[in-house]
């Protein structure tokens, strides 16, 4: 059964973003570690994807042929993927909170297969996009016309195999791939444009023969506007960049990027929830 | 003296031409069948597909990550990707994106490296795969095959498009002399064949070893020595059994491979022999060392990789079996 929440409103997309986000915090609190701010960032992006009608999919019948594939390269973002998902009613809430637990198919990164909906194994990063082109390519052989979104992380944009990626999609047409860029300015040790810059960045995606818009990646009904429009004009690789804050949702997350692969724990675990609750 | 000649092996054309012929074969059956080339496809002969099934043959450039991960994505759209390159350059660039897109998923993805060993020869260390199997090895859910006659050759492009999860077949561009009949080469994955029956000590080899391990058998016979040659053209999932079994009946075992003594065939076959049945043991491989670029016959000489390197090496065995 197809499970397109068509219908969904801005303000159910809005609350949708809370509860991942609140997931998302409980689930690298129980676990003690893990990647919040690099989930909180991308929480609107998911939610515009998988609640706002953009894509198909049959929680039901997870490899549903036709489905159309959401690929998480950004690995680390696992939680947030794993939230969605259950929230779409692929698995069962509850295992989010086995999160990084022996025995627990909720991986600390997302390894294909060992979750329904879990498209690809990520967490070395910079190889999700390869992955959407194969898919795009079998689905050109097999007549099928299922599209393809990537989660990107800006960090890894500064890998050698997002370029050759890039180049191929061009070079191959397939149309059907979206990717969207979660910019948020950071990487694990510091600031983009101090560790290793990446503008412009616009442009190097438009050289490689890609169409590029940019958007606020916390307006959720903007997002899922801009992908409505994209599924509309439908002619070569698409990136949407998604302008984005590290941490978004909770002041004191927001402020500091060394919590980048740090859990949020005790008070400040409780203060953050409010804050979430109460944005 | 040709390799296999003393044998009485009939010779072959080169490995792959065989390949070539032999992945066209499972292109034309199945359909399901997709062939990625690094842009190498005239010299690992993938390129024959391209011919036939344009529309199922993908150029992903000079690019090993991309083409690897393009091959997982095919095998997650329900394809059988066959990733096709050197040995050297698809290993040696993409390692990660085989760990991460194909291996830990157990993903239903073929890997072609060709140009496997040093008999490519002329275009030197820079070129050869001479740590393939080590590489391999150390991805847990990775089936490892290398033939080592057409026969064969052609077996293993069939049984890894037939199996479901990851497969690396090695191949090479020298040639292989006949070793099984063209139309019945007993070959299952995991499961050795004995090619030569002996008492007297056993070579276990893989590729072109098996040859030349043959030729060292048939010199053994002249001084009375029997011995028993096992093509182990499995390396992952390793037989133990057919090992185990032939380290007790013949008490002594040289291990014979085209490859870095570090972590391929012999290194392995070891750990099955130290914790079941330990008898003396040779091993004949590269030694820590890269190799010119010369003539593929001379570097087996230089390199000691020869039937008579393997002979002296079963006759240090022998002795201290005794």
């Amino acid at each position: 059964m197809d499970k397109t929440f068509r219908h969904i409103s801005g303000a159910e997309l809005i609350q949708i973003a809370k509860e991942l986000r609140l997931d998302v915090l409980e689930m690298t609190r129980l676990a003690r570690s893990g990647h919040p701010s690099s989930s909180f960032s991308a929480v609107e992006i998911v939610t515009a994807l998988l609640f706002g009608g953009i894509m198909h999919y049959r929680p039901d019948d997870p490899w549903w042929l036709e489905r159309d594939r959401f690929i998480m390269s950004k690995g680390h973002a696992a939680p947030l993927l794993y939230a969605a998902l259950a929230h779409a009613g692929y698995f069962d809430r509850e295992l989010l909170w086995t999160l990084r637990q022996v025995d627990s198919p909720v991986q600390g990164h997302p390894i294909q297969g060992m979750l329904p909906g879990v498209e690809a194994t990520t967490g070395s990063l910079g190889q999700g996009l390869s992955l959407a082109i194969g898919h795009l390519l079998g689905a050109r052989l097999s007549e099928l016309d299922y599209r393809v979104y990537v989660l990107l992380g800006d960090g890894e944009c500064e890998a050698g195999q997002i370029w050759e990626a890039a180049m191929a999609a061009a070079h191959f047409k397939t149309d059907k791939l979206v990717a969207i860029l979660d910019y948020n300015k950071f990487q694990e040790t510091g600031p983009i444009s101090r560790e290793m810059g990446l503008e412009p960045l616009a442009d190097k995606w438009r050289s490689f023969g890609w169409h590029v818009r940019e958007i606020d990646g916390h307006d959720v009904e903007g997002i899922r506007d801009e992908l409505i429009s994209i599924q509309e004009g439908g002619v070569g690789p698409t990136i949407l960049i998604a302008h984005t804050v590290k941490g978004k949702g909770v002041s004191f997350v927001e402020a500091d990027f060394t919590y980048h692969g740090r859990p949020i724990l005790g008070d400040l675990a409780d203060k953050a929830q409010e804050e979430i609750k109460w944005s | 003296m040709e390799l296999g000649a003393k044998a009485g092996l009939r010779p072959a054309k080169p490995m792959r031409d065989v390949f070539g012929d032999a992945i066209l074969d499972v292109a034309t059956k199945n359909k399901k069948v997709v062939v990625l080339d690094g842009d190498l496809g005239n010299s690992t002969k993938a390129e024959r597909v391209r011919h036939a099934f344009p529309e199922r043959f993908f150029n992903i450039g000079i690019a090993e990550s991309n083409l690897v991960g393009i091959g997982a994505g095919f095998a997650a759209a329900g394809y059988i990707p066959w990733i096709t390159s050197f040995s050297s350059f698809l290993l040696c660039n993409a390692y990660d994106q085989i760990r991460l897109s194909i291996a830990i998923g157990n993903v239903n993805a073929k890997i072609l490296g060709s140009h496997g060993g040093i008999t490519l020869g002329k275009d030197g260390a820079t070129q050869m795969g001479i740590e393939d199997l080590a590489l391999m090895g150390g991805l847990p859910t990775m089936t490892i095959l290398v033939p080592c006659d057409p026969a064969s050759m052609h077996a293993a492009v069939k049984a890894a498009t037939n199996h479901i999860g990851p497969v690396f077949l090695r191949s090479s561009r020298v040639a292989m002399p006949h070793i099984y009949p063209e139309d019945d080469c007993p070959f299952e994955i995991g499961k050795a064949n004995v090619v030569r029956n002996g008492t007297d000590l056993t070579i276990i080899a893989c590729g072109l070893m098996v040859p030349a391990s043959l030729d060292a058998a048939a010199e053994l016979s002249d001084d009375g020595i029997e011995v028993r040659v096992i093509d182990l053209h499995t390396i992952r999932p390793m037989d133990n059994e057919t090992i185990v079994q032939a380290a007790r009946d013949t008490g002594a075992i040289v291990v014979a491979e085209e490859h870095l003594l570090q972590g391929g065939l012999g290194s392995n076959v070891a750990r099955v022999v130290a914790a079941n049945f330990p008898v003396p043991m040779r091993f004949v491989g590269l030694a820590d060392t890269y190799v010119d670029s010369a003539d593929p016959a001379d570097l087996l000489v230089k390199y000691h990789l020869t039937s008579d390197d393997i002979s002296a090496a079963a006759r240090e065995a022998m002795a201290a079996k005794n």
